[in-house]
Formats: structure tokens, sequence, C-alpha cells
């Protein structure tokens, strides 16, 4: 009953394929102007962030980027630490959430008990939702006071010798910074490698197991390794949230022009300049000065996307060499 | 499937009549709608005003933003708003830019104050020179003997000071700044004034509630907000020595007090910061809206004038409550008769 129901279904769709192919053309051509409207969005807004800062861009130079000073009364300008803080806290933030997300990835698909799997799922998305003020609220009153007494002495006391660990602690810092990022992409990373390791085919791992693989070994080199592209896919995905975050890095990360080696001094990001400072600018050039760390910020995270991409490509062509070999 | 479709039957007729009376309450009420934009420092009272002012004048509705001052003064020179609203008074620089001459109206004043976080929360006493050597990084210690001078019997520990100040520009720390640089010849030459400056030292809170909030959780810290959120907090804040040499709790009298002893001359932009007064606490600023002298609209200017004359005047008893100081008797006969110059 079911297959015949089936074969006339496919016969009627033959028939109605047959005749025209306009359906299919517009449909073409309507797709490929939404995927233009994409392009057309980004060069405008890069054009515009490109017009709004030409007066800053003619008066710092190239200086605008390789300076530490920022100083709106003087109206001297200088992005250095901002495009260092934004990297910072952003590389601290896939150290920590990627190894985190992957591995709660896995579990959830691998190892976890079914009934265990959809709840978790459902707090993972839920962490997406909390918006980003009440993140930082939480981060300014719970986590800063708490990393402050308990994990930062800890580090300092055994790390101490590390420049990285050095210094005093006041709370708001890089490192909290880089922290809050963390749990902020730590949804986006887990559920899209989630996806990702459920789309690896089940004959990979049963051809492990067959191999006398432990769950472990399955786990690597079945499906870890057999979905590493999508996997960097993942925390590129993240790197790209990780960057523009605002609200939450801004109220944590202690708003200090600063490079400094340890991460227990405060430092400040690219993104929390512009939330900071672009509503009381009131003089040109510190407008434009602002407008140009948006064209900063929007030329890093072009840049870093792109390193990205480079980086994947070298591994997904070592591996492939690997395979053959 | 069933139960879904039934739902929007039943709700649809309601949906249509709710859209039916919007359309006809849009038009049958034309009402006038005036457009402001700029500081957000004032932004409680003046929606007071506004919603108040409704029932006063039914036919003119107010559409304040609250963007920012530097916000406030861009849109009023573009003229895409009817008024603007700043912490701070324009520039000679910003006024050459606009098309017409723009008028300076202040509306009301508030306090900063010093807040700090120390164990068991003394009554602290500050002057200007320890102020700004502290948030010169300076000062690095609570017992250093600057401070203990004004605070004989204070038990300071040798705890580190951590200074926290406002990351966002802000007229609160334009005030802060015109303070510390009217006090220190060496904060104003290496910082200034503005509504964000090149801080020396310490770390950057967003916001009052980013300042207090830090301050409330870092042991040793010290930092300013405005009086409200000290208030609200329960925070403790500094008496403030004052130019003539007396130590002033920030309150709303003591601020009005500041405001009368101020310099203020005809174009109303003017700084009220360490006044001469006796009782006038010293770290005060004033905000102001702006408004263009000759108006555009004629009907417009006219609804203009009459409400600020209203804030000016009815307006003002409500400042006390939201915990803003009125402006003295004195200084309002002079606002009003500048409003009275408003031409349309």
């Amino acid at each position: 009953m079911a297959a015949s129901i089936a074969v006339e279904e496919s016969s009627a769709q033959a028939r109605m394929a047959r005749p025209s192919r306009f359906g299919d053309k517009a449909f073409e051509w309507l797709t490929l102007a939404m995927a233009l409207t994409v392009v057309v969005l980004v060069v405008l807004i890069g054009w515009q962030l490109w017009r709004g800062s030409t007066l800053a861009i003619q008066k710092f130079g190239f200086h605008f980027l390789t300076t530490s000073t920022w100083d709106p009364v003087a109206e001297q300008f200088g992005a250095l630490p901002f495009i260092y803080g934004t990297l910072v806290s952003s590389l601290i933030a896939l150290l920590i959430a990627v190894p985190l997300g992957i591995a709660t990835a896995a579990y959830l698909t691998e190892l976890a008990p079914l009934w265990l799997r959809q709840p978790l799922v459902s707090l993972i998305e839920m962490l997406a939702a909390i918006p980003s003020v009440i993140l930082g609220l939480w981060g300014i009153f719970v986590m800063i006071p708490w990393l402050r007494d308990y994990p930062f002495p800890f580090l300092k006391r055994f790390f101490g010798w590390v420049p990285l660990f050095s210094g005093p602690i006041y709370g708001p810092c890089m490192f909290a910074g880089g922290i809050i990022i963390a749990i902020m992409i730590l949804p986006i990373i887990t559920s899209v490698s989630r996806e990702i390791l459920r789309s690896v085919p089940d004959l990979q791992r049963e051809a492990a197991y067959a191999l006398g693989a432990t769950r472990w070994e399955a786990t690597r080199i079945a499906v870890l390794s057999y979905a590493k592209k999508g996997l960097f896919g993942a925390v590129i995905l993240g790197l790209g949230r990780a960057l523009g975050e605002t609200m939450a890095v801004t109220m944590v990360i202690g708003n200090t022009p600063q490079i400094a080696a340890s991460l227990f001094k405060p430092g400040y990001t690219l993104a929390s300049v512009l939330a900071n400072e672009f509503t009381e600018a009131t003089t040109d050039i510190y407008l434009q000065a602002l407008f140009e760390i948006g064209l900063v910020l929007f030329g890093t995270t072009i840049l870093v996307n792109l390193l990205a991409q480079l980086l994947l490509r070298t591994i997904a062509v070592k591996s492939a060499t690997r395979a053959v070999q | 499937m069933r139960q879904f479709g039934g739902m929007t039957k039943l709700q649809s007729p309601k949906i249509l009549g709710l859209i039916v009376a919007l359309g006809l309450s849009a038009s049958a009420s034309a009402q006038m709608m005036i457009n402001g934009a700029g500081a957000t420092f004032p932004y409680p009272i003046y929606s007071k005003w506004f919603d108040e002012y409704a029932k006063v004048d039914p036919s003119v509705r107010f559409n304040y933003q609250s963007i920012g001052s530097g916000g406030g003064q861009k849109q009023i020179l573009a003229q895409t708003v009817d008024f603007g609203a700043s912490d701070g008074p324009m520039s000679d620089e910003n006024l050459g830019k606009a098309p017409g001459k723009i008028l300076h109206i202040p509306t009301a004043a508030g306090a900063v104050v010093i807040s700090y976080n120390l164990d068991g929360n003394p009554a602290l006493k500050l002057d200007g020179e320890t102020i700004a050597d502290i948030f010169l990084g300076k000062i690095k210690k609570w017992n250093d003997p600057k401070i203990a001078a004004s605070n004989p019997g204070a038990n300071l520990s040798d705890k580190e000071i951590v200074v926290v100040h406002r990351s966002d520009g802000s007229g609160t720390t334009f005030i802060f700044t015109d303070y510390l640089s009217k006090i220190s010849p060496e904060w104003k030459e290496k910082v200034g004034n503005n509504t964000s400056v090149n801080w020396p030292t310490g770390i950057g809170g967003k916001g009052n509630e980013g300042v207090s909030g830090q301050v409330k959780q870092t042991p040793g810290s010290i930092g300013y907000v405005e009086l409200i959120y000290a208030i609200q907090n329960k925070m403790p804040y500094a008496d403030i020595k004052n130019a003539a040499g007396q130590f002033v709790k920030p309150t709303i009298e003591s601020v009005t007090a500041a405001l009368e002893t101020a310099n203020i001359p005809d174009d109303f932009r003017f700084s009220m910061t360490n006044d001469p007064g006796s009782n006038a606490y010293p770290i005060a600023g004033a905000t102001w809206l702006l408004v263009y002298e000759q108006q555009k609209d004629p009907a417009k200017g006219k609804k203009l004038v009459e409400f600020l004359k209203w804030a000016l005047t009815k307006g003002e008893g409500m400042a006390k409550d939201l915990h803003y100081a009125p402006l003295p008797d004195a200084v309002q006969q002079r606002v009003l008769k500048r409003i009275d110059e408003i031409k349309s």
C-alpha cells in the first residue's frame, strides 16, 4: 500500500517537473539575490566606516594602529591596546570554551544515557538565551568576587613566577573578560559541534569497534578525527562571536587601555571602547577616531577569519596526505 | 491543529477591532510631537515632566531619547530634534557649527560623590588635593598621611587604594574632572577635563551602576558616582572640603547652595564646581536643555516655550523628590527671562 503511494507520488513529481524550467531559474536568481545582499551589506558597512573615519585616518595614519595613547582631552588616539585586548580576551575565551564545548558535545552524542541528552541540550541552549547585560552584572557581583578570592590567588601562588599570573589582583581584569566571553560562546560551540558529531555516520563507529577499539579510541579516531573540519568551523563561529562581544565584557574587563603581561591587570577591547565612548563623543576627531576603531574591529574580524580558514585548509591537506600514506 | 484554527477564529475579530480602534485613535487626535534627545543624567526628571505636562496640555506629546550628551549636541546641530539636552555646556567650536543661535537652558543640578569601600565604613573627610593625588595614582595606601590629616581617629589600614572610574563617556566624569582641574594644576596639565579622559590609574566601570558595583565588590576601592546611586546602594560617601575651607556633605541643599554662589554668565554656560559659598558642595554640575533662539516651526516653537516656562516653574518643584537640586529663585528668574527671548 505504502509503496504504491510512493510510486504514484514520484510519477506525479516527474509529470510536474517536465513542462517548464522557469521555477528552477527563478529560484536560482532569487537565492543569488539573497546571497548578494549579504555581500552588499558587508561592503556598505566597510565603506561607511571608512567614510566616517577619513579625518582620523589622515591625521593619525598608521600610528593609529601602533600607538597606545587614548586621550580624548588632548585628542591623541591610538588603538593598539584595544586590538591587543580584543585578541587576548578572545584567545582566553577559545582556550576555555573549545575543549569544554567539544567535550560536552562528544559526551552528548557518544556517551550520555539517552534520557539525559535532551535535558542537557536544553540547558546549554538556555545559556545562549541569557542577555549579555545580565551575564555582565552576574560577572561583577558573583563571578569576580569568587575569582578574586579563590582561583586567582591559587594561580598566583603556584604560577606567580609566570608573568601571566603575576601582580596584584583587583578583580576586573583581562582574565575575567576572557572567562565571561568563554561562557557566552560555549553554547554556540557546543551546539554546532554536537550537530557535527551527530552527522558522523554510524558506520565509522561500528568499523572502529569491529577493529577492537575501546570507546575512547572509537570516539577519538572514528568520530572526532572524522569530524575535525566541521569542529574547526564551530570554533571559527565561536571566535567570530568572541571578537564582537561587547556588553558583558565591558562590565568585567576593567576598561583600561594598556598592554600588560599579567592577565590580572585590567584591559580593554575594541567593541568595549565603542560601547563606552560613542554616545558622549562631542568633537569631530574624537568621533572619527571611534569610527576608525569600528573599522579596525571590522578588519580584525575579517583578518582573523581568513587566517582561521587558511589554518583549516592546511590541516585538511595534511590529514588528507596522511590518509593517503 | 484544530485547536489552533479555533483560536485564530476566536481572536481574529478581536485583533481586527484593535486595529480599527488604533487607527481611529491615531486619526482622531492630531497631536503635536516634540522630539528631543540627549543627556541620560536628567532623563528621570524629564520623563516625569513630560508625563505631568501631558495633563496640563494634552495637545502636545514629548518624545525624548536619552542617547547621551554628545548625541544630544549632535542632533540639535543637525536639527533632527526640536530640543537637545546636555550635561556639559556646548563648546564654542560646536556652537560655531550651528545654523542659528543655540540657547542653553539650565534645568537642574546634581552632585557627584566620592564613595569608598573600607572595613567598618568609617565616615571620611577629603580635600580636593588628596582626591586629585589618589586619582593620579600618587597616594597609594589608605593610611597615607594626607588622608589621615583630615581624618584623625579614623581607623585607616595600610590597604592599597583601588581607584574605580567611569569607563563610558559621561557628564559625571565631566563634572568630576572639571573639579579636579580647578583644584590641581598637575591634574589639569596631565589629564584635563572631558566626558572621558586618559586615566592615569584604576579600573573602569561602565555606568553609575558599574562603578558602584565595582566599589561595593572591591575592598579598598574608591570611586565617584551620582549622589542618587550612592543613596540607593547604601554606599558611604565622603564630606568634601570646599573653597571656603568647610567640609560639606553632598545633599540637594548643598548643591543648590553651590548654584546660588556660582558665577553664571548671561549665556548660562557655567561650571559650578568648587564654588565659593560656605555651604556649597564643590563637586556638582548642572544639566541643560538646548534650543534654537529662532524656532523654525512657529506652532511647535510656541508649544515648546510654554513647556519650558512650565518646567522652570512647576517642574522645578518636582526635582527634590527625584534627588535633583532645583535652580535657586534668582537663577530661575533669569532663565525665564531668557526663554521669553525665544522667537517663533
